[in-house]
């Protein structure tokens, strides 16, 4: 087996993915209008309600729809790793994930191809939609468009990491509404995308733990730093961790001899 | 084992929970060889294709492809194998020759080699003028057509059929029975065919019949014929499994 083959193993799945999302343009408009209905409606609701003190990467008062622009690219990707899983779920059910699973390649790589090209797809939804923050006059500095590549990247693995995860775990399409509302409500609901730290410890100090360690909030700090051409470290390493973590237990997940498939007899 | 068999199973054994699926399977298949898989709903027709393409790991007994164990030599023996699932796996939105290159990708072929080989095939099937219809596009039987050429498209030495016939119009259906059967004699390919059809059986072909989890029979048809006294497949198949369906 050379490099060479999983190259072009590593191309055809990704190119796959990049061609699907391409195409369907219903999945790229829909993956745009959540983020942009809670800029301009939630944000713009909020904006008087909430007080938001000076608080590092910002060096002055913020408009509340600057401070929720990074939690919502967070929002984009934890939404787009779901939604990889869930179709990893439906691959699954439907058929074609065993097509996948059979080739001969070993399914690690099999598993991270898959999520890069997740990975790829949510990188390119967070770019037009900071396109169009910027068209609202939500303007982050020039550095902070670059600097934020290599967050997006970490973040969309680790939260498509998640999702594989996820998916491993799942033997039904129906039981995918569960994930939604034990795993994406909590996590981006409890999490620094829409309100800083300071502001939940206000109203409950578990809350304020939970958000704290939530991977979840340290991927969106990540963002948020990168955004503003700064190096979040704590945020870098936790959400590092945290793909690492994930990764591995999805691998194991889709081991035929360790993982949860031969015990659900569901590949 | 025999290091020259296509297939090679040995003491196979597999169970979900308390409930043992397969017990103590042992048979090879050789190249040229068309061996159809009969057995009745839960007879463990679908686990034993689970464990050959490794979507299940092998706990008890060895499976050899080509002389390469699944479990050990996993991708080795999986680059022998060409498959066609019961369900179809093609991408509905993708046209046949992407669905094609995609699986050529997976297998690392170029794509100069792939152009050549999705021809190839595609011509053998009179599938290469639709080649840029979307799957969604194609008939049930001109689906199945593509996904026999892309589980060749690697030129396996094994070729593994799931049912590839269920839900398919007569002439669609025969059309795929002959055309396989050629590739047996002129390819020299091996073939395991799960199937519950008994008029996909040729004269020369052998048989595998398996009953709860047990291998009933299996030899040349006329073989499994004579040993149960009977004159018709149908006949040996419904003594075997004492009248159950296929």
């Amino acid at each position: 087996m050379s490099l060479l083959h999983y190259w072009r193993a590593m191309s055809g799945i990704v190119g796959r993915e990049l061609w699907r999302f391409v195409t369907q343009r219903e999945r790229f408009i829909s993956a745009l209008v959540r983020p942009l209905v809670w800029l301009f409606v939630f944000a713009a609701g909020f904006r008087t309600a909430l007080g938001l003190a000076i608080n590092p990467p910002y060096e002055t008062y913020i408009l509340y729809e600057v401070y929720i622009t990074p939690g919502l690219c967070g929002m984009i990707q934890l939404f787009n790793g779901m939604q990889s899983s869930l179709s990893m779920v439906y691959d699954r059910e439907m058929g074609s994930m065993r097509l996948l699973m059979v080739s001969p390649l070993p399914r690690w790589f099999l598993l991270i191809s898959k999520l890069l090209a997740g990975t790829g797809v949510s990188v390119l939804q967070v770019f037009v939609f900071l396109l169009i923050a910027l068209a609202y006059d939500i303007q982050m500095p020039w550095q902070g468009y670059v600097l934020v590549l290599p967050a997006l990247l970490l973040t969309g693995l680790m939260l498509g990491a998640l999702g594989l995860l996820l998916s491993s775990f799942i033997k039904q399409l129906e039981n995918f509404a569960g994930v939604m509302n034990f795993v994406i409500f909590p996590m981006f609901f409890m999490s620094t995308a829409l309100y800083p730290l300071w502001k939940l410890k206000e109203s409950s100090v578990l809350l304020h733990h939970l958000a704290q360690y939530n991977p979840f909030s340290q991927a969106v700090e990540l963002i948020r730093f990168a955004l503003y051409g700064q190096f979040n470290l704590v945020a870098f390493v936790y959400t590092l961790l945290a793909f690492l973590i994930f990764m591995a237990l999805a691998i194991v997940g889709y081991n035929p001899s360790k993982g949860m498939m031969t015990r659900k007899g569901s590949v | 084992m025999s290091l020259h068999s296509a297939l090679s199973v040995e003491n196979l054994s597999f169970s979900y929970g308390a409930h043992k699926a397969l017990s103590q399977l042992s048979f090879s298949i050789q190249p040229s060889q068309c061996t159809l898989l009969l057995g009745p709903n839960g007879a463990g027709k679908s686990t034993l294709f689970a464990l050959i393409t490794r979507l299940y790991d092998t706990r008890a007994g060895q499976i050899h492809l080509c002389g390469y164990d699944i479990k050990r030599q996993t991708r080795q023996a999986l680059a022998q194998l060409g498959i066609v699932f019961q369900q179809t796996t093609l991408d509905m939105d993708l046209s046949v020759l992407q669905n094609l290159h995609y699986h050529a990708a997976l297998y690392g072929m170029s794509r100069k080699y792939a152009n050549s080989r999705i021809q190839e095939e595609l011509e053998r099937l009179n599938m290469f003028d639709r080649r840029f219809e979307t799957a969604r596009q194609l008939n049930g039987g001109h689906r199945r057509r593509v996904e026999i050429a892309r589980a060749l498209l690697h030129k396996p030495t094994l070729l593994l059929l799931d049912e590839p016939t269920v839900g398919l119009d007569v002439p669609s259906r025969l059309a795929i029975v002959e055309y396989v059967h050629q590739l047996v004699s002129q390819e020299k390919l091996a073939v395991l065919w799960a199937s519950h059809l008994m008029d996909e059986v040729y004269p020369e072909d052998y048989l595998l019949i398996l009953h709860k989890g047990h291998i009933k029979a299996s030899g040349r048809v006329s073989d499994v014929q004579q040993s149960t006294g009977t004159t018709t497949v149908k006949d040996a198949f419904y003594q075997l499994t004492q009248g159950e369906q296929a």
